[in-house]
């Protein structure tokens, strides 16, 4: 019975320093979380001033642009699929992935031939161990994306979408990453990024209001050149950002409920602990009294 | 004298954003100057130095390695890739550089 009071004394100490770990994990992502939602609202005015821009563009010419037109010369499309680097974020990777397969479904329906790109280790090692082609992965830094990292993920989607169709190209690039709506709400969300649809981000005048006549250098076109490959890094880049920031939210929701299962199992194993010595102190005691009895019924 | 509001802006934040009396950017066609009231104008940049004349006196200069810039209303929006401010110490109240 000794034996039992052991097993439960060292299950105890394991549970307790996984506790701290829990604990530590969790308070790290409560004190970065802070720092990614600054990033998403310091990339703002950015954003703003290029989705201005473009609809300026697009208001006062006609826009016609590679990025913007279908293609209908290849049926192959690619998905980027954003997921974390690492786990202990609960049901993060797993909900983001799954919400990519289910897309890959959708669009296998509909006659496509889905590639994917993926970021993050997690998702990276769900493919390979699948072992499914990835078209082109990154991994590193999911929690704290740079625009290093956005461009060099545009940079390939980009080419991708622009090379023709034997050399690779594809029609349509979805994105698959996780909204960051508050704390407690992080939704994965799947957005088409290209072809551009301009129209949905156009800023409608307002009553009364005459939109200016703008002077563009040197043309409308080479305007639009530079501001449509910007404008798509910036969406890749907001969406890193959204998911950094649900990744680290949904880590620390995570972490918190497995300190609580960590306590949770260190009171139970308390209770059998104490139990177990309880019974081996009533089994010696019996010992001696039955020996006691026995040496005097003797 | 009228003002300009101007905001020079990066991908990851807000680098710059003030009152300016002139703003000096290198458009694709050369050199632009704006001015208050100026006509709305959009326009790619070239690599080079956007330099402007702050209202209550002083400059700030920023090295840029491409971007655009557009003009509406009296308000400059530049936005642009790398970056590097200078003459931030003049830059006033409002100038916050972290390169």
């Amino acid at each position: 019975m000794a034996g039992s009071q052991r097993v439960y004394k060292a299950r105890i100490k394991s549970t307790q320093s996984l506790k701290k770990i829990f604990r530590a994990m969790e308070l790290i992502a409560a004190s970065r979380i802070g720092k990614a939602r600054d990033r998403v609202t310091d990339s703002t005015p950015y954003t703003r001033a290029i989705t201005r821009a473009v609809s300026a563009v697009a208001t006062h010419a006609s826009v016609r642009h590679p990025l913007t037109t279908e293609r209908d010369d290849t049926n192959e499309v690619a998905i980027l699929v954003v997921a974390a680097d690492r786990g202990m974020a609960g049901a993060y990777s797993a909900s983001v992935i799954r919400e990519a397969e289910r897309l890959a479904t959708h669009l296998e329906s509909q006659g496509k031939s889905v590639r994917f790109y993926v970021s993050g280790r997690r998702a990276v090692s769900y493919f390979a161990f699948r072992g499914r082609d990835v078209a082109a992965q990154w991994t590193g830094g999911s929690d704290a994306p740079t625009t290093e990292q956005a461009e060099a993920i545009a940079t390939t989607l980009l080419e991708a979408f622009r090379a023709p169709a034997d050399q690779g190209g594809v029609a349509e690039l979805h994105v698959v990453y996780t909204q960051f709506v508050n704390m407690v709400t992080q939704n994965p969300r799947v957005i088409r990024l290209l072809p551009l649809e301009v129209v949905e981000d156009v800023v409608p005048a307002e009553e009364g209001e005459i939109l200016p006549v703008y002077d563009f250098a040197p043309s409308a076109d080479a305007v639009l050149d530079a501001l449509l490959p910007r404008y798509v890094r910036t969406r890749i880049y907001n969406c890193l950002l959204q998911s950094a920031a649900s990744e680290l939210a949904a880590r620390q929701r995570a972490m918190h409920t497995a300190t609580e299962n960590a306590e949770d199992l260190i009171r139970t194993y308390t209770r059998l602990a104490n139990q177990a010595r309880q019974a081996d102190i009533t089994q010696e005691i019996s010992e001696i009294v039955s020996g006691a009895d026995a040496l005097a019924a003797s | 004298m009228a003002e300009l509001d101007v905001d020079l802006v990066a991908a990851d934040r807000t680098v710059w954003s003030g009152k300016a009396r002139l703003v000096v950017a290198p458009a694709a066609d050369g050199e632009v100057g704006v001015m208050a009231g100026h006509t709305p104008l959009l326009s790619v940049l070239k690599p080079g130095t956007i330099r402007i004349r702050l209202a209550e006196g002083g400059s700030v200069e920023a090295d840029v390695d491409g971007g655009f810039i557009s003009v509406d209303s009296n308000t400059v929006t530049a936005v642009v890739d790398g970056v590097v401010v200078r003459d931030v110490a003049a830059a006033g109240p409002a100038g916050s550089a972290r390169h």
